[in-house]
């Protein structure tokens, strides 16, 4: 039984089958790769895990609970954080402010009139925030604007604020897509460690196939929208439907 | 100070000074010059000042932090007036039940308008609530007469039957709305050499209102709830998808903001008890979302300057004719005089509006930030010709003191 699990998963989008009876079951604990082809409906899978879509069929269920018809911010409430395939940031705030607003969401729930409470006195979510910041070498940016920051830090920074929130699952769509090779190695580095350390479970879409071999426990290959295999990294290298899925768009 | 950092406690002290000496720094032109109808230190006009400026800071709770436009926040003033009103009819001439009355009615109606309202974003919000605030005139000119006053408005009677108090003075006159028996007309005049300095608890009592909604307003932008508003503006989605559930947080905005409002048109009416449906009209809606970008949206002090420059303008300008001007250029010659007189009479008296309508281009085009923007940039250029100054061994009076520019700092 994994954590997360999802059955018989469909969706469409007008006559296009996005997704066609997807399953998939993520080991507490495990980090659990989703890859293939441009349009195999990797991103859709995940919109259905967090509430942004609705599938037509089957069933999403998190530590038991199911998820479908939850709305997105009861979906992280429960412990589930997600960074997007285009940075989703708070562009006019800076990077402080970004990493705060996740700390007071986790502590004070989804809504809560703290007005009387001032943001700079919250002495513990401050360090918690900095130290996170610290982690992914952002600290010395932390007063810019989020906007002006560039695409890979953008990144690293969305990818702080879901770690800030400890959450019980993460899930990563293209984290290291826009970064250059040092800050995808630190970012490999810094996924491993969180793993280890905080027990967090990850799924995670990735073009990089070096990320993906780096960090997956299990690895499903999805393309047209139906998972191909699943299997452990070793074995799908050589996969020949796999070869055949991606026809030599990536070195497998 | 009060749980404030340094640079706000330094912008509130400031703000405090000014509301105290208000009636010295309105009035710098002596009486009898020809300057002194530019003279805003008297009490009508300090009064309206302080309460066009509470409402302004409430209404920059909601449009400056969270991004909601709403053109209906008259309508809040206007409830705010008439519950005030009634509370006098009714309970007692004291102003503070009559305060708490407006705060509240004019919340529970923002609950109900915010409510419905927030359910859209956009030019689909500014919209709903227009809609609403015109149901609100429209509703206070017809069925709701009774409690309205219609078009002669609400005001106080001979006979009211006021529970704790007299329905009229000994000499058979209206009592007056007072502040634990302190009348709100009271005060008194010091005149030194050509002026004369007006100090009157009316604008005294307001004055703390003011400087109480001030602080409050100043409070929630530094909380971790002004915070959540701030995301509300920047990104619902990310918002969302972080645990955070953004249609309360913009309600409870909505609401506070509203019982702003409400606070403000109460204050109208314990200076001068009567209310009229024309207080929630749409341009008053409008005024007070020009006051607020005119300012700087989304900064502490950008509303209140604004309300200031507006009120100002229209207090003052308006009264200007083509006699006064006519005065003013009568040591030129005569077509001399007809030029100017020419080109600056649609400026002022009855066309005050068209000098707005300059004024705002202007700050629009120029200072999209607003007023606070202009003092910014101001206080930049000086710091950096003083920082110049300290380099080329000038030390004693190349350091910009810190006073005016730092008390525009942003909300941020
Ligand atoms: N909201 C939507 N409405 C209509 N079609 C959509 C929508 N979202 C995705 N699709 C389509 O569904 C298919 C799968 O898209 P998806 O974004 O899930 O692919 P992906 O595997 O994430 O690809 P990539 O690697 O390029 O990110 C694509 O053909 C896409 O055009
Ligand atoms: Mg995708």
């Amino acid at each position: 039984m994994g954590i997360l699990e999802v059955t018989g998963v469909n969706k469409k989008f007008g006559g296009l089958q996005a997704l066609g009876d997807v399953n998939l079951d993520v080991a507490e604990g495990s980090c659990h790769a989703i890859i293939g082809p441009n349009g195999a409906g990797k991103s859709t899978l995940l919109n259905c895990l967090v509430g942004k879509l609705m599938p037509d069929s089957g069933s999403v269920t998190f530590q038991g609970k199911n998820l479908l018809g939850l709305k997105p911010h009861e979906i992280n409430q429960l412990g589930i954080s997600r960074v997007f395939q285009t940075p989703e940031i708070f562009g006019d705030l800076s990077v402080m402010e970004n990493m705060l607003i996740p700390c007071f969401a986790r502590r004070d729930g989804s809504f809560r009139l703290h007005a009387f409470e001032t943001v700079a006195r919250e002495k513990s979510l401050n360090d918690e925030a900095e130290q996170m910041l610290a982690e992914v070498n952002m600290l010395e940016k932390r007063n810019m604007q989020a906007s002006s920051l560039s695409r890979g830090d953008k990144r690293r920074l969305e990818m702080a604020m879901c770690l800030v929130q400890k959450p019980k699952l993460l899930l990563l769509d293209e984290p290291t897509a826009g970064m250059a090779r040092a800050d995808t190695n630190n970012t490999i580095e810094l996924l491993k460690d969180i793993k280890d350390r905080l027990h967090i479970t990850m799924a995670i879409i990735e073009h990089d196939m070096h990320v993906v071999f780096s960090l997956a426990d299990r690895i499903t290959v999805l393309a047209q929208g139906t998972p191909l295999v699943e299997d452990v990294p070793e074995r799908i290298k050589g996969h020949p439907k796999v070869r055949e899925a991606y026809l030599g768009e990536a070195q497998v | 100070m009060l749980g404030l950092n340094k640079a706000d406690t330094r912008l509130y002290v400031i703000i405090l000074i000014m509301l105290i000496f208000a009636p010295f720094i309105l009035n710098p032109f002596p009486d009898g010059s020809s300057l002194a109808q530019f003279n805003a230190g008297y009490p009508d006009m300090m009064q309206k000042l302080v309460i066009f400026g509470i409402f302004a800071v409430g209404f920059n709770i909601l449009f400056g932090l969270t991004g909601y436009l709403s053109f209906g926040h008259a309508a809040f003033l206007g409830v705010g007036s008439y519950a005030g009103v009634w509370m006098m009819k009714l309970l007692t001439m004291n102003v503070i039940p009559a305060l708490i009355l407006s705060v509240l009615a004019a919340g529970a109606l923002s609950l109900i308008i915010g409510f419905v309202s927030l359910r859209r974003s956009g030019i689909y919000f500014s919209i709903l609530t227009l809609a609403f605030a015109q149901m609100c005139y429209s509703l206070a000119y017809s069925v709701l007469t009774p409690i309205t006053g219609g078009e002669t408005g609400l005001q106080l009677s001979l006979d009211d039957p006021r529970v704790i108090g007299t329905s009229q003075t000994a000499s058979g006159n209206i009592p007056v709305p007072h502040f634990f028996g302190i009348e709100m007309g009271q005060g008194i005049t010091i005149d030194v050499g050509a002026w004369s300095f007006v100090f009157n608890f009316g604008y005294y009592f307001a004055a703390t209102v003011f400087a109480l909604a001030m602080f409050l307003a100043i409070r929630l932008f530094r909380s971790p709830f002004g915070l959540m508003l701030r995301a509300v503006k920047s990104n619902q989605s990310r918002m969302s998808y972080t645990g955070l559930s953004s249609r309360p947080y913009a309600l409870a905005a909505f609401v506070i903001s509203g019982m702003y409002a409400g606070l403000a048109g109460g204050l109208m009416v314990a200076m001068d008890p009567l209310a009229g449906a024309e207080r929630m009209l749409w341009t008053a809606s409008g005024e007070v979302v020009l006051m607020t970008i005119l300012g700087g949206a989304g900064t502490l002090i950008g509303p209140v300057l604004g309300a200031g420059v507006i009120v100002y303008l229209e207090s003052i300008i308006s009264t200007i004719n083509e006699a006064v001007l006519h005065g003013w250029f009568s040591g030129l010659p005569a077509w001399l005089d007809s030029v100017f007189v020419t080109i600056i009479k649609p400026f002022v008296g009855e066309g005050w509006h068209l000098l707005l309508g300059a004024v705002f281009m202007l700050v629009v085009i120029f200072l999209p930030g607003g007023i606070v923007e202009g003092g910014q940039r101001l206080g930049r250029l000086f710091r950096r010709d003083g920082a110049r100054g300290r380099k080329n061994g000038a030390p004693k009076n190349g350091a910009p003191k810190n006073g005016t520019d730092s008390a525009e700092q942003p909300g941020e």
